[in-house]
């Protein structure tokens, strides 16, 4: 069984050796797949400063568990370099790269350092492995949390961006939708419309939905439960900008969107609008 | 006991309902408001929820059977000042509340329930 220690030691002595090596590898995968995303100066900033931090915590002896306090610096940097990457546009696998390419300058290092001693070398390599399997799917890990976080965000913002409440007439709102209508995004679509109701005291509101490209069973339920909901609030709703696409495929399903007016195109909805309201109006 | 005022104005009935209902109220304002309408020959029943911020499946059916009650005793029901937050609710309990009337504020209620009565009152005259 090799001494723990004995690795941090070796690595310690050939440190300079390790950290040219590995600065080599990772300019060579750079200069094939990062292409100006990142510049070989930065690659070897970061070695050296991954070098820094990995030496003290192998110092600790705690090389089963990277969960540990003793490797949170090391955890953080992984993790900020993952965001990073992300950012930058890099793939998960050449993220990863950057911890399993520090393998090889690794078993070079341990092989002359236990160049004598086989048992002692073999113990060494398959530790060194073990815990660079783990800070590389570690990375990985981080590198998919960061993505996640991108996606929610833009998810958020996307909800946000397409459900615009405009008030085209005096008491008349109109809402055009567009994207899938799912149920987070109907409910926001409902309680934005409802609060603008109430806020301008609209008579009417129409909900065009020519940017909604499939109608299914719940998207019509979807539907209807936003039009009852603006019937109880005192105010009448119609449907505009169905397509005969969508329309063959209502009839198909079996909706029963009988009660609800529904107009082929918003200018059709708008005249009806207008209408109601005792609005008209003459050419000149 | 509290109890929710039921005011007169002229023939229709006018309900504020300012606290949070609780079932006990509830049922004490069917029993109030179908016994003013009988007693005072009212037409229209105009009740304002613009205060209540919370509805169960219970109050919400009794606002159907108020306005159910009402229409056997020869009067319109208004429903006015839904908040939007309990207009989602109730539509989620599948009380979609079909046959009552509802209006966005007092005013537009008042409103419809003269042009409901106008047009019975039309409707009645033609037969004749």
């Amino acid at each position: 069984m090799a001494k723990k220690n004995s690795i941090s030691e070796a690595l310690a002595n050939r440190r300079d050796d390790i950290q040219s090596q590995w600065t080599g590898e990772l300019k060579s995968s750079i200069s094939t797949s990062a292409k100006g995303r990142l510049t070989s100066a930065e690659a070897a900033d970061q070695a050296k400063q991954f070098l820094d931090l990995l030496h003290p915590a192998l110092q600790t002896l705690q090389l089963d568990d990277i969960n540990g306090s003793e490797w949170s610096d090391v955890r953080a940097f992984l993790d900020d370099l993952s965001k990073r990457r992300v950012l930058a546009g890099f793939s998960s696998d050449e993220t990863a790269m950057f911890i399993f390419s520090l393998k090889r300058s690794l078993f070079d290092a341990l092989k002359q350092e236990f160049s004598g001693d086989a048992m002692q070398l073999a113990e060494s390599i398959w530790q060194v492995t073990v815990l660079l399997d783990k800070l590389g799917l570690h990375t990985i890990k981080s590198y998919q949390k960061s993505r996640e976080d991108v996606i929610n965000r833009q998810q958020q913002e996307l909800l946000e961006l397409s459900t615009p409440v405009v008030k085209i007439w005096d008491g008349i709102l109109a809402l055009p939708m567009i994207g899938t209508l799912d149920s987070a995004r109907t409910q926001v679509v409902m309680e934005s419309l409802l609060q603008r109701i109430v806020e301008t005291e609209s008579q009417i509101a129409i909900i065009d939905i020519t940017g909604v490209p499939t109608v299914d069973t719940l998207v019509a339920q979807h539907l209807l439960k936003t039009v009852t909901a603006i019937r109880l609030m005192g105010a009448d709703c119609i449907i505009s900008g169905v397509r005969p696409q969508i329309a063959q495929t209502i009839v198909h399903l079996g909706v029963d969107l009988q009660g609800v007016t529904t107009k082929a195109n918003l200018a059709d909805a708008l005249a009806l609008a207008l209408k109601r309201s005792g609005v008209s109006f003459t050419k000149h | 006991m509290d109890r929710i005022p039921i005011l007169r104005m002229g023939e229709f009935l006018l309900v504020t309902i300012q606290v949070d209902m609780h079932d006990q109220l509830a049922l004490r304002l069917q029993d109030d408001l179908t016994q003013a309408i009988d007693k005072k020959g009212a037409k229209g029943v105009l009740i304002d929820i613009s205060g209540l911020e919370m509805v169960d499946s219970f109050i919400g059916r009794m606002i159907a059977d108020i306005s159910g009650m009402a229409r056997i005793l020869d009067a319109r029901t208004v429903l006015v000042g839904m908040q939007p937050a309990v207009a989602i609710t109730l539509v989620e309990l599948g009380l979609s509340l079909p046959g009552v009337a509802t209006a966005l504020n007092v005013e537009r209620g008042m409103q419809l329930l003269r042009n409901t009565l106008d047009k019975a009152d039309a409707d009645s005259a033609l037969e004749r």
